[in-house]
């Protein structure tokens, strides 16, 4: 299996391909509906976001709260096709790819592909085995949202399945 | 008559939450491992994956899955209790609180419009019956909203039948894709009116996976909804493959002459449901 160390350069990109399976270390940033939609409101009144979105990867995720001497507490992937209506600005932003779980809008796919960047599914309902992967988090926005938040996260070889990559193919294409 | 405080029901909705939330049912731990030996590929990195994942859970002593659920909570009260203490459902919300704060479950529950969150994961979902006897027989289903998402319910005609039935059973798992985490266990609801039979499909849902309705014509739609759903080939989180549902269960009632409602309430693969009779 591909281990991946981010910010993963464009090479790197070029050379993923939908259903192959890769284990990713790395800071990322966890945003779901609640966030996208304040991170949009930041946007759209010209303000900076809470993190630089230029090669970023967002985490569609919501942790459970982290247990006493833990770094993180149950933390899985959330349906990523609600996000659809925000993924595809964020990407032309500069976006460096998502994380979730099931297929996203051909319009996602093709914000993918224009912008050469890589969407990855992790596995859901296996929240325990991501939350014992991050090794860091802080709260960088938003923490009235609780779970919802943005948390920047360091991981350590999350096991994830290339879904859509950067030529416009899908892992839930070949059924 | 029997007294009971309802501290008891409450301490036992305790005990179910906090262990439903970290472990799968042992049906659903069998039917994991049945799927991985037939599938390949992404599916069986899939299913390996949620595998381990409850081994990792259980060691950790966290969640399976981040999504803790709304909480449900099926008692069947047997008519010879007489309940004192505080009002049931402060009890069963009480139960439910404590839970949630101390296994460092997620708070999922909020406000349907200014989505404020309640903080606590109450209220519970809970459904009271009446049935004969002393006893009280709790269920707790922790129902997470990736799949509860991708539930329908639909009136149809009677003329439309069994198999209007089957087709709007694989239709739903057909448009839920990839989205609920399948392999998914589908919960199926027939007759009553359109609340019950929403209910309905939610029982389904405690029944173990692969046990069969003692009536024979409804196992049978079992059995034919669960070979017509695996061969739509979604596969493992929607990756393709021979096994879409882990199972099918379908609860039926009398309905109105008139009407032939159908609910479909779909369940990840993370099944996690506890019992205890008091």
């Amino acid at each position: 299996m591909k281990r991946l160390t981010l910010p993963l350069s464009p090479q790197v990109l070029s050379d993923l391909h939908a259903g192959e399976s890769v284990l990713l270390s790395g800071t990322i940033y966890t945003a779901r509906d609640c966030a996208h939609k304040r991170l949009f409101e930041l946007l759209d009144r010209g303000e900076p976001l809470p993190f630089p979105l230029e090669n970023a990867i967002i985490y569609y995720a919501g942790p459970c709260p982290a247990p006493a001497g833990k770094v993180c507490g149950s933390c899985g992937p959330t349906t990523s096709a609600r996000m659809n209506a925000y993924a595809p600005r964020l990407l032309d932003l500069g976006l460096g790819g998502m994380i979730g779980k099931g297929e996203m809008s051909e319009e996602t796919g093709k914000a993918l592909q224009r912008n050469g960047k890589v969407y990855f599914a992790a596995i859901g309902g296996a929240g325990a085995t991501y939350g014992n992967a991050v090794k860091k988090m802080r709260c960088i926005a938003f923490p009235d949202l609780l779970s919802e938040a943005v948390y920047e996260m360091t991981v350590e070889e999350f096991p994830l399945v290339v879904a859509m990559d950067s030529f416009g193919k899908s892992v839930y294409g070949r059924n | 008559m029997r007294l009971v405080n309802t501290s008891e029901i409450a301490d036992c909705v305790y005990r179910l939450a906090l262990k439903a939330g970290r472990s799968l049912t042992d049906d659903c731990r069998a039917a994991l491992r049945a799927a991985t030996e037939r599938e390949q590929g992404a599916a069986k990195f899939a299913l390996s994956a949620a595998l381990e994942n409850e081994i990792c859970a259980k060691r950790e002593q966290i969640p399976v899955c981040q999504d803790t659920g709304m909480a449900v909570v099926l008692l069947e009260l047997g008519q010879e209790i007489f309940l004192e203490g505080a009002p049931l459902s402060e009890a069963v919300d009480g139960g439910v609180r404590r839970a949630y704060a101390e296994g460092y479950f997620r708070k999922s529950i909020c406000d349907p419009l200014t989505r404020k969150n309640t903080g606590d994961n109450t209220p519970a979902h809970l459904h009271t019956e009446i049935v004969e006897g002393d006893k009280i027989a709790v269920t707790f289903l922790p129902k997470g909203f990736g799949s509860e998402n991708m539930s329908a319910l639909k009136m149809l005609t009677p003329a439309e039948g069994t198999e209007g039935i089957l087709e709007f059973i694989v239709n739903t798992v057909k448009a839920a894709g990839s989205r609920p985490c399948p392999p998914v266990y589908v919960g199926v609801g027939i007759g009553g009116c359109f609340d019950s039979c929403a209910f309905l499909a939610k029982k389904a849902l405690t029944r173990e996976i692969g046990s069969r309705n003692p009536r024979a014509d409804v196992a049978q739609i079992e059995e034919e909804a669960l070979k017509r759903v695996n061969a739509l080939g979604i596969g493992a989180q929607g990756f393709g493959g021979a096994v879409t549902a882990l199972g099918v269960s379908c609860e039926i009632a009398p309905t109105h002459i008139a009407g032939l409602p159908v609910a479909v309430n779909i369940q990840c693969h993370c099944v996690r449901c506890e019992k205890e009779i008091l």
